[in-house]
């Protein structure tokens, strides 16, 4: 059955409006979570508000186990999914960049959209710099191209690297999440701040 | 009127069902950064399009049929500006300001902000999405590359946090 639009049970006129409506659902979720707040989002790293971890691991066992059950009803064909490849360089060298990013400007891209949309200037400010950051890479490609492309592993799963099911990296994943969420308890009570 | 923020762990719910549903409908998942390159493409499309047809990365999105602008972050992303928004009325949250550490002023505030934007910039496109894109739609979909964006995004602002802790605590 799933997913509609490849398979083409819905129209591709469709997929753009699709799209909207799922980001109008992405932008609510995230605004009511408090990722609209930098202050709240940083507090990840200095231990007095853990809502990142809990909110991001949340919702990826959700749509994980979201994905088998469909998958077991037979109600979406997994193959038809979009694994995102795998280049192990830049992955690595792109993330310690955006992990710079985050400390420092307290927002990433999605979260960024979320304070912009009611009223923060400096989610507003993030965005601009998000703007110039893409725009200094795609100047610079020629430069980069080389280390860009190399390492390629293909759309390779966790499975399939450690030759064990979905099913049960999925399970281990939801156990070491649930251990994360008792240290975040932890230490919002051994690091806790005023509301702000 | 309610102003304060969802349960985590229930909004974390939320933020997995609207993932599975782009998985299910669209059979791809949500994503951030790449909206911001498509918007970035087509400007520089329209002041330069010599230029953007001999770039090996302008030339990927610009060209005979293909619109950088029918992409389905773009319109997924002005979704996220319309929900945001919605929240904010919805919750009383609706300001202009801007927000920080009682310890800093508001200017130091909006250099970091630029500063970060501009590092968060450069690096989603390097590592191929952000935190949205590579980490959460990576993991959800148990891809590697999924798993290695998020460690190293987490990992680096653990590591970092030291340094930059008189801008938050």
């Amino acid at each position: 059955m799933g997913p509609l639009i490849p398979q083409e049970i819905i129209g591709a006129d469709w997929n753009l409006f699709i799209a909207f409506v799922i980001g109008i659902g992405f932008g609510f979720v995230l605004e009511q979570a408090g990722f609209s707040s930098s202050r709240k989002l940083a507090g990840m790293f200095y231990g007095y508000d853990t809502v990142v971890l809990k909110v991001f691991f949340t919702g990826a066992i959700t749509a994980m186990l979201g994905l088998l059950f469909f998958s077991l009803f037979g109600w979406i064909d997994l193959n038809l999914i979009y694994v995102n490849p795998t280049f192990l360089g830049s992955a690595i060298v792109g993330g310690i960049i955006m992990g710079a990013g985050f400390i420092v400007g307290g927002f990433c891209p999605g979260t960024s959209f979320s304070a912009a949309a009611i009223g923060k200037i400096d989610g507003m400010v993030f965005i601009g710099g998000l703007f110039i950051g893409v725009f200094f890479f795609a100047e610079g490609y020629p430069l980069i191209e080389d280390f860009y492309m190399s390492g390629s592993m293909g759309p390779i799963k966790v499975s399939e690297v450690l030759g064990i099911s979905g099913g049960v990296v999925t399970l281990l994943i939801i156990i070491a999440a649930l251990i994360m969420f008792k240290l975040g308890e932890l230490a919002e009570k051994r690091w806790p701040r005023a509301e702000y | 009127m309610k102003t304060s923020y969802m349960n985590p762990y229930l909004a974390g719910v939320l933020l997995g069902l609207v993932l599975l549903m782009a998985f299910f409908f669209s059979g791809r998942g949500l994503g951030a950064s790449g909206a911001v390159k498509s918007v970035m493409v087509a400007a520089v499309d329209i002041v330069a399009p010599e230029h953007t047809a001999n770039s090996h990365f302008y030339s990927k999105y610009v060209g005979e049929g293909k619109e950088p602008m029918e992409a389905w972050l773009v319109f997924e992303m002005m979704g996220v500006l319309v929900g945001g928004f919605l929240s904010g009325a919805f919750s009383g949250r609706l300001n202009w300001r801007i927000e920080h550490f009682p310890g800093i002023t508001a200017k130091r505030r909006l250099v970091f902000a630029g500063m970060g934007g501009i590092l968060f910039g450069f690096g989603s496109q390097l590592g191929r999405g952000c935190t949205s894109g590579s980490a959460l739609t990576g993991m959800a979909s148990l891809s590697v590359a999924g798993f290695v964006s998020m460690m190293a995004i987490f990992g680096t602002a653990f590591a970092l946090a030291f340094f930059v802790r008189k801008n938050w605590i």
